[in-house]
């Protein structure tokens, strides 16, 4: 009983990186329509961002709080100048735009910091508590995660930007007509969900370790959480990240080990969504003929 | 050969004699020059490109099968990998354990694959969009898990390896020249069975459904049918050309059928254009020579040339290639029948 | 007084067609202008013009402005408040949260004029926590209205706010248009079917036909003419 509670609570500090991760991506799901499949490797070039000013003497706290502000950037000159000349054109080619953006994000990680594995520090000190049911840094990844996911849902309730940009992602229409600039709401998407993965890189690095392929699975996990809570829905993907965080550590504790791990937990979320297609918090898309 | 210039010839001297060449003859005119050209590259280029441009005309192949599935069904596919994967394995375990000759594989490779392709379609008739592409995106994953795991069938992590099938000895051909002409063989069947198909009643059926399901399905158009019978088709298609694969490399292993190939085969099909069967022609040559092009321009980071090419693409041909090109050379060639008409009326 | 919006030669596109072919028209400061038509005709078309929604040729004027080069968002924050075919609700939102998004532009007065559409429409006050969808189709047109006074316009564009309603409630959102004209100090351009009860609140109207203006004038005078009560009034 113990060590099932040891493993859902790691289960858990492994979940809400998905669950960050998750949450970026049904940011930008709802905006542009687009699932970003690069959201992973921008966050491990923030990652390395960080990685670069802690070893250049910074302390950590401060570091991270750069790294946010260069990537909320990044993430809006992204947006503008990458996304923006497709947004008209099919799907696909945005689709194919976002794979471009991974592939080169990852190669350019790889030939600037080499695909060593580096040492990544983490603020929390790694010492197990409450009678050895978790550690104190998968407690500090959690509260992190809380802390970020407090300050979001402040910024979409009670802010006029926050709730423009809620506005512009469900009816860019109407939004403009109460003279909202849907473009620019676009753009701050982008950026918080890109900041949103550099605090998730930041986080998951002391764990993984700091490479460039270190993002891969938790992109996918990720994007299988955001599923399964409903690609629609921003509390769906959170749950959705922890679920499948969960799920993943008790597959590999008790089910099967390594390699395998990641096809045994995806079967599982693809007979969940079997049962529930849009996930479990997903709205079906009611379409007017 | 010879009757094939007869006809060109022949075809040269109606030229003269009128001018109403149709669109339809102009067409006729360059697939046969096209034909031509291509079965009589291998012989004077050297082995390896033979290799490579059999490998274009595979992969055109398995790019067709997704078109079919995307592009004209509108159902995305994140996994054709693993069928690619399916139909290689297949021709292999058939030659290797059960000593069928490599002609004979392509039939049950085909077959496997398609049901293969049903089954997998008729759960699909659930999901949509980004739900999809994750459930052909978990499968593209379990694919190399899934053939290390069978190693008793599927020899493992070490694979199996083929012997590479032997052209008839009358013919006096190499075995790189020989199986580029079956691939040449099978690509031009692939494109008329595409074609038939797409501009037949099952190919409108597909396209309805996939812009106004909700009209098809009003219309009396069995919805459920037709996605899974799409889903059959295309994955027969890149399951043939999975086993096609096998006989020109001679070697299947499961590092060769990652996701990456299944995010090949999905960049093929949007350079070339994902609605056109021309642009998998083209997502072939992209998907062969492009990683190699950006390998020789920069060796420390070629996948970020290869996505930078991605890029490129898709700002200039959001469409595909074949798909911007298509519609502007139509409205030329309408133009010009259209001027001929004119003058025909001013003159007549 | 000089009309506050001015078209002069407009033509307006739906996709690739042009259906406005070379319109001019007037809406007078204060008065209520109203665009009758059959389907159609090119009425709906024209208000998108306007807002930079569609494709046009020609000049739009508002109050010394040009508005034809410029995106909707900009000639929101101008002052036209355009009520779109069909309300626009932000059907996932709030009652109070699609006000206060009428508001992004003014939003130093935003409370103050919420209060004040909750004065014109009590009913929304009543639902101010409610979503937008789970309103029925007038209260979704009040909403719509009052989401666009929040914007302050001095000149607000309604497309067929009467669509799919009940009479009775038609009467209502009417009286208070009517209303709000006078006390805000707003010019109406309106485009309705229901050519009766526009006319008779109308200062001026025209008369739209496949994008072309085949009649215009005071209401009253359109409103008399025989060959219009046969063809648009049914007497």
């Amino acid at each position: 009983m113990h060590e099932l509670l040891q493993q859902v609570f790691s289960g858990l500090a492994a979940g809400s990186i998905y669950a960050s991760v998750a949450l970026a991506l049904v940011m930008i799901y709802r905006s542009t329509d687009l699932v970003n499949f690069a959201q992973g490797e921008m966050a491990m070039f923030s990652t390395y961002i960080a990685w670069t000013l802690v070893n250049a003497g910074l302390p950590f706290w401060g570091a991270f709080a750069i790294t946010l502000v260069v990537s909320f950037l990044g993430g809006m000159l992204i947006e503008r100048a990458l996304i923006r000349p497709v947004e008209n054109a099919p799907v696909l080619a945005a689709v194919v735009v976002t794979i471009a953006l991974l592939l080169i994000f990852n190669s350019v990680a790889g030939w600037i910091y080499s695909y060593t594995v580096q040492d990544f520090p983490s603020p929390f000190p790694d010492r197990p508590v409450f009678g050895a049911l978790i550690t104190t840094r998968d407690l500090g990844v959690i509260a992190v995660t809380l802390i970020m996911l407090l300050l979001l849902f402040l910024f979409f309730r009670f802010t006029s930007t926050g709730l423009a940009m809620r506005a512009a992602a469900q009816n860019p229409a109407s939004a403009r007509l109460c003279g909202i600039r849907v473009g620019h709401m676009l753009a701050i998407g982008w950026g918080l969900a890109a900041a949103i993965g550099a605090t998730a890189g930041i986080m998951v690095a002391p764990v993984l370790f700091l490479d460039p392929n270190m993002m891969g699975g938790v992109l996918l996990y990720a994007f299988a959480g955001a599923l399964l809570g409903g690609i629609t829905s921003p509390v769906g993907a959170v749950i959705g990240g922890l679920v499948v965080g969960v799920t993943e550590n008790l597959v590999g504790t008790y089910l099967i080990a390594s390699q395998l791990k990641l096809t045994v937990a995806l079967a599982l979320i693809v007979l969940v969504l079997v049962f529930k297609p849009n996930g479990l918090f997903g709205t079906a898309i009611v379409r007017r003929v | 050969m010879e009757k094939g210039s007869a006809a060109v010839a022949r075809t040269a001297v109606n030229v003269g004699r009128t001018d109403t060449m149709t669109a339809s003859t102009w067409r006729w005119l360059a697939t046969a020059v096209a034909i031509a050209i291509a079965a009589a590259l291998p012989f004077w280029l050297r082995n390896y490109h033979v290799f490579e441009l059999t490998m274009v005309m595979i992969y055109a192949i398995a790019v067709l099968g997704l078109n079919i599935l995307t592009g004209f069904n509108g159902q995305i596919s994140l996994g054709h990998g693993g069928f690619f994967a399916a139909g290689a394995y297949t021709a292999a375990i058939l030659m290797h354990r059960y000593g069928v000759p490599y002609w004979a594989t392509l039939a049950p490779a085909g077959l496997i694959c398609f049901v293969l392709g049903v089954l997998f379609g008729l759960p699909a008739l659930r999901f949509e969009g980004p739900y999809l592409a994750l459930v052909t995106l978990a499968m593209a994953l379990a694919t190399p898990q899934l053939l290390k795991y069978f190693d008793t069938w599927t020899g493992g992590q070490q694979g199996i390896n083929l012997v590479k099938p032997m052209p008839p000895a009358a013919l006096g051909l190499n075995q790189d020249r020989w199986i580029y002409l079956i691939a040449l063989l099978a690509l031009l069947i692939a494109i008329r069975v595409a074609a038939n198909m797409l501009n037949g009643r099952t190919g409108r059926a597909w396209v309805a459904i996939r812009d106004h399901p909700i009209a098809a399905a009003a219309m009396g158009i069995d919805t459920a049918r037709y996605k899974t019978l799409a889903f059959g088709t295309s994955t027969l298609f890149t399951g043939v050309a999975g086993a096609l694969s096998a006989f020109a490399v001679g070697y299947v292993s499961p590092e060769s059928y990652s996701l990456f190939l299944s995010v090949s085969f999905l960049v093929g099909s949007a350079v070339g254009g994902i609605s056109t069967i021309g642009g998998a022609i083209v997502g072939g040559f992209f998907i062969q020579f492009v990683p190699n092009f950006a390998n020789d321009i920069s060796d420390a980071a070629p996948w970020a040339i290869y996505g930078l090419a991605m890029l490129v693409c898709m700002y200039t041909m959001p469409h595909g290639v074949v798909g911007t090109i298509k519609p502007v050379l139509m409205h030329l060639v309408q133009r010009a029948a259209a001027a001929r008409g004119n003058r025909a009326q001013r003159s007549g | 007084m000089a009309p506050i919006l001015q078209l002069r030669a407009l033509k307006a596109f739906y996709g690739q067609s042009e259906v406005v072919h070379g319109i001019d028209l007037a809406v007078e400061e204060g008065g209520m202008t109203v665009l009758l038509g059959a389907n159609g005709a090119g009425k709906t078309t024209t208000l998108r013009a306007i807002c930079g929604m569609v494709r046009s040729e020609g000049e739009i004027v508002f109050a010394d402005k040009r508005l034809d080069r410029r995106a909707t968002e900009d000639i929101a924050a101008l002052g036209v408040a355009h009520v779109p075919e069909g309300r626009g609700t932000f059907v996932a939102l709030t009652v109070e949260e699609n006000l206060r998004l009428g508001g992004y532009t003014r939003l130093r007065n935003a409370p103050a004029n919420m209060e004040r559409m909750y004065g014109y429409f009590p009913i929304l006050a009543e639902r101010r926590r409610q979503q937008g969808g789970a309103l029925s189709g007038g209260e979704q047109q009040m909403l719509a209205i009052a989401r666009a006074l929040m914007m302050e316009p001095r000149l607000l564009v309604l497309d067929e706010p009467s669509f799919g309603l009940a009479p009775r409630i038609v009467e209502d959102i009417f009286k208070i248009v009517e209303r709000i004209k006078q006390e805000q100090h707003v010019s109406v351009l309106l485009v309705e079917q229901n050519a009766n009860l526009a006319l008779e609140l109308s200062d001026h109207a025209y008369l739209l036909e496949t994008g072309y203006v085949v009649a215009s004038g005071t209401a009253k005078a359109l409103a008399d003419d025989p060959q219009i009560r046969r063809a648009y009034l049914g007497y």
